[in-house]
C-alpha cells in the first residue's frame, strides 16, 4: 500500500511539471507539442513554410481550393495530440485569423462513442484546448476563440466500427 | 455573438399526455434459485366486462423482474381462486409454487375501485399477509406495485422498489435533423412523460434524493448548461452556465448542494454548488480530466473519474475537497460510477480491452465482477434498495436500456419501439 502511494505521489509530481507548462493536451504529447511551440516562434521555420503563398482576405475562406476549406483535425483513441498535419493545417486557419483579428472562431471538440459519457466532454473540451493552444502559439489572439465540447453526442458518422470512430475522434473548426 | 433563434429550438416542459412509444420489456437471461410463485388474475367485480387494470399480470411481470421470483405462466394455473375459501393449498403444492397470491378488484362508484389481494404459505397452508386499498383508475397501477412491494418485503424480508421511477434520454432521427428528449417512466416502462424536448442533445439526468427534481444538462443555448426542474410541475432554473463545460449534475443526499463538472478554470474540475445562494467551492484541482462526480449516502465523499494516474479511473475524495484517493485498480478504463444506497458497491463502466461492460466493485474487499456482457455497456444506476442496475446497452443498430440484478442471475432489456434509448437513472424511494 505505502508503496503504491509512494509511486503515486511521484507519477502525480511528474504529471503536474509536464502539464503545469500548458492547459490541456495528452500527457505523453505536451513535452512534444510544447517543443514545436517554441521552435515555431524561434526560428519562425514552420510559421512562415507552411503559410507563404496562402490568401487570407476574407473571400479566401469560401474558396474550396484553399486549406482553410479544411476545417476538422482528428485524435487518436484516448488522445488530445495534435499531429504534424494537424499542426500545419492550424497554421494556416491561426494565419488567417491573424491577418482577420475581427473574425471569431468556435473549436467544437468531439470523441467516438466508447466509454460514458461526461468523461468524452471533458476528452473533447481537453482537443479543443490543445487546439486552441496551437492557434494561440502562432498568434492568435484569445478573444477570438470560444470553446464547446459536444463529447460523443454529436458524431459526424454514425456505426460501432473504427472507420466511423476514426471520423468522429475530431475537433470542428466552425467560423 | 448573437443568440441562436428560439424558432429552432423545441422545449415543452412537463407534458403529460402518454408517449406513443412505450418502453416493453423482454426478459434475455433466465432465472436461477428463483422463488416459484402462482400469481391468479384477480376476480372482477363491476359493470365493464373487463377490469379497467390486469393487477396480477402487473404484480407477476414485477416479481419476477426482481430475478427474485419466478411466476407460474397463466396457462400452468389449476384454478382461479379470489377468496381464501376458494383456496386448496394441495393444489398448489403439486405445482411444486412455495407461494400464491389471489386478489378481488371491485368497482365503488366515482371511478373508484377497490382492489384487495393476500398472500399465502403454501406448504404451511397459512396466509402470510393480505390488504385491500381504495384508488381512482388512474393509481390502479401504482397500487399494483405497492402490493408487489409488500410481497417482496415479506417474503425477502427487503423493501421492495416496484413502485418508483426511471428518467431516461431518447435521441431519434439522423445527422442534423436529430430530436432529443428526456422522459421519467415507471420502472417497469409504463405510462413514460415527457419532461424536456430539445433540438440540442440532453445529458446527464440526475434525481434529488426526495425524487421531486432532476437536474440535467441541456445544450439548448449551443453550450452545455444545468438546469434543475421539478418534475411535477415542470418548472426550472438555470443553475450553471459557466464558461466552458458545466456537466454532470449530482445532488448531495440532503438536497442542498449540487456536484458538478466546470473547466472555467482551465480545464474540467469538480465543484461543489450550494443550491440556494449558488456559492461555488472547488474539490479537484488537478490538470487531468475529472469529472462524473457521485456523493456517497452519507454525504461526506465524492466519488469520481479522473485519469490523473494516465488512464480513466474511479477516486473518492472529501465532500470538502483535499488528497483523493483512487478506488479501481483492474481494467484500462473505469469510469461513469454509481454507488449503491448502502454505499458499499459502485457499477461502472469497465474497458477491458474487449468491450465496454458494467461492473461492479466491492469497496470493501476491492474486488470487480463483471455483471454484462455486451462491447457498449454504458451510464449504470441502482435501484433503490439496492438489488438492480439499470443500464444502457447496444442491440444490433439501436441503443436500449436493460436491468441486470447485482448478483448477475438476471437480465432483462427494456426496449424502445423507435429511436434510441440512454442514460437512465433509477429514482430514490420517494417520500
Amino acid at each position: 500500500m505505502k508503496h503504491k502511494l509512494g509511486s503515486f505521489i511521484v507519477l502525480a509530481l511528474v504529471a503536474l511539471i509536464t502539464a503545469c507548462s500548458s492547459t490541456g493536451g495528452n500527457k505523453d504529447g505536451d513535452a512534444s507539442i510544447e517543443d514545436r511551440g517554441t521552435e515555431a516562434s524561434a526560428s519562425g521555420a514552420v510559421a512562415s513554410g507552411a503559410t507563404s503563398g496562402t490568401d487570407y482576405s476574407s473571400a479566401a475562406l469560401n474558396d474550396p481550393n484553399s486549406p482553410l476549406s479544411r476545417r476538422v483535425i482528428y485524435f487518436e483513441y484516448d488522445s488530445a495530440e495534435i499531429t504534424d498535419d494537424g499542426q500545419q493545417l492550424l497554421a494556416e486557419h491561426a494565419g488567417y485569423l491573424v491577418a482577420n483579428p475581427g473574425t471569431h472562431i468556435t473549436l467544437e471538440g468531439h470523441t467516438d462513442e466508447r466509454g460514458s459519457r461526461e468523461y468524452n466532454i471533458a476528452l473533447g473540451d481537453r482537443r479543443a484546448l490543445s487546439v486552441e493552444r496551437i492557434l494561440e502559439l502562432n498568434g492568435v489572439s484569445a478573444e477570438q476563440i470560444t470553446i464547446v465540447s459536444y463529447g460523443e453526442e454529436k458524431p459526424a458518422a454514425e456505426g460501432h466500427s473504427d472507420a466511423a470512430w476514426r471520423l468522429n475522434r475530431r475537433v470542428e473548426l466552425v467560423y | 455573438m448573437t443568440r441562436p433563434v428560439k424558432l429552432l429550438l423545441l422545449i415543452s416542459v412537463l407534458f403529460t399526455a402518454p408517449v406513443d412509444a412505450a418502453l416493453t420489456i423482454e426478459i434475455t437471461q433466465g432465472m436461477e434459485g428463483a422463488i416459484p410463485i402462482a400469481v391468479v388474475p384477480f376476480g372482477w367485480r363491476g359493470k365493464a366486462p373487463a377490469a379497467p387494470e390486469n393487477i396480477a399480470a402487473i404484480i407477476s411481470a414485477d416479481l419476477s423482474r426482481s430475478g427474485r421470483f419466478e411466476s407460474l405462466p397463466d396457462r400452468d394455473l389449476v384454478s382461479h381462486p379470489t377468496s381464501a375459501e376458494q383456496v386448496k393449498f394441495q393444489n398448489w403444492r403439486m405445482l411444486s409454487v412455495d407461494n400464491l397470491v389471489i386478489g378481488q378488484l371491485e368497482e365503488s362508484g366515482d371511478g373508484r375501485y377497490t382492489v384487495q389481494f393476500e398472500l399465502f404459505d403454501v406448504f404451511r397452508g397459512t396466509r402470510l399477509t393480505g390488504s385491500s386499498f381504495s384508488a381512482a383508475t388512474r393509481d390502479l397501477r401504482t397500487v399494483a406495485h405497492h402490493i408487489s412491494d409488500l410481497i417482496y418485503e415479506a417474503l425477502t424480508g427487503e423493501r421492495g422498489a416496484f413502485n418508483t421511477q426511471i428518467a431516461y434520454v431518447t435521441s431519434s432521427g439522423t445527422g442534423k435533423n436529430k430530436t432529443y428528449t428526456l422522459l421519467v417512466a415507471d420502472s417497469d416502462g409504463y405510462s413514460p412523460q415527457t419532461i424536456l424536448t430539445s433540438k440540442q442533445p440532453l445529458m446527464s439526468p440526475a434525481w434529488s434524493s426526495d425524487a421531486r427534481q432532476i437536474a440535467y444538462v441541456s445544450f439548448e443555448n449551443k453550450t452545455a448548461e444545468i438546469y434543475i426542474q421539478e418534475v411535477t410541475t415542470g418548472s426550472r432554473r438555470k443553475l450553471a452556465s459557466f464558461k466552458g463545460i458545466n456537466g454532470a449534475p449530482s445532488w448531495s443526499p440532503d438536497g442542498r448542494q449540487l456536484a458538478l463538472t466546470l473547466s472555467r478554470d482551465g480545464n474540467s474540475e469538480i465543484y461543489v454548488m450550494n443550491i440556494a445562494d449558488g456559492d461555488l467551492r472547488r474539490i479537484t484541482n488537478s490538470p487531468s480530466i475529472d469529472t462524473e462526480p457521485v456523493w456517497t449516502p452519507d454525504g461526506k465523499n465524492i466519488v469520481f473519474t479522473s485519469d490523473r494516474g494516465g488512464s480513466a479511473q474511479i477516486y473518492r475524495v472529501s465532500a470538502r475537497g483535499g488528497q483523493a484517493q483512487r478506488l479501481t485498480f483492474e481494467g484500462k478504463y473505469n469510469a461513469g460510477a454509481d454507488i449503491s444506497p448502502d454505499g458499499r458497491k459502485l457499477a461502472m463502466v469497465h474497458g477491458n480491452g474487449g468491450g465496454y461492460r458494467i461492473a461492479v466493485l466491492d469497496l470493501k474487499s476491492g474486488s470487480l465482477r463483471e455483471l454484462t456482457d455486451g462491447r457498449l455497456d454504458e451510464s449504470p444506476s441502482f435501484s433503490p434498495n439496492g438489488s438492480m442496475i439499470i443500464y444502457a446497452t447496444d442491440a444490433g443498430n439501436r441503443e436500449v436500456l436493460s436491468a441486470v440484478s447485482v448478483d448477475g442471475r438476471f437480465r432483462q432489456r427494456l426496449s424502445l419501439q423507435a429511436g434510441n434509448v440512454r442514460e437512465p437513472v433509477w429514482s430514490p424511494f420517494s417520500k
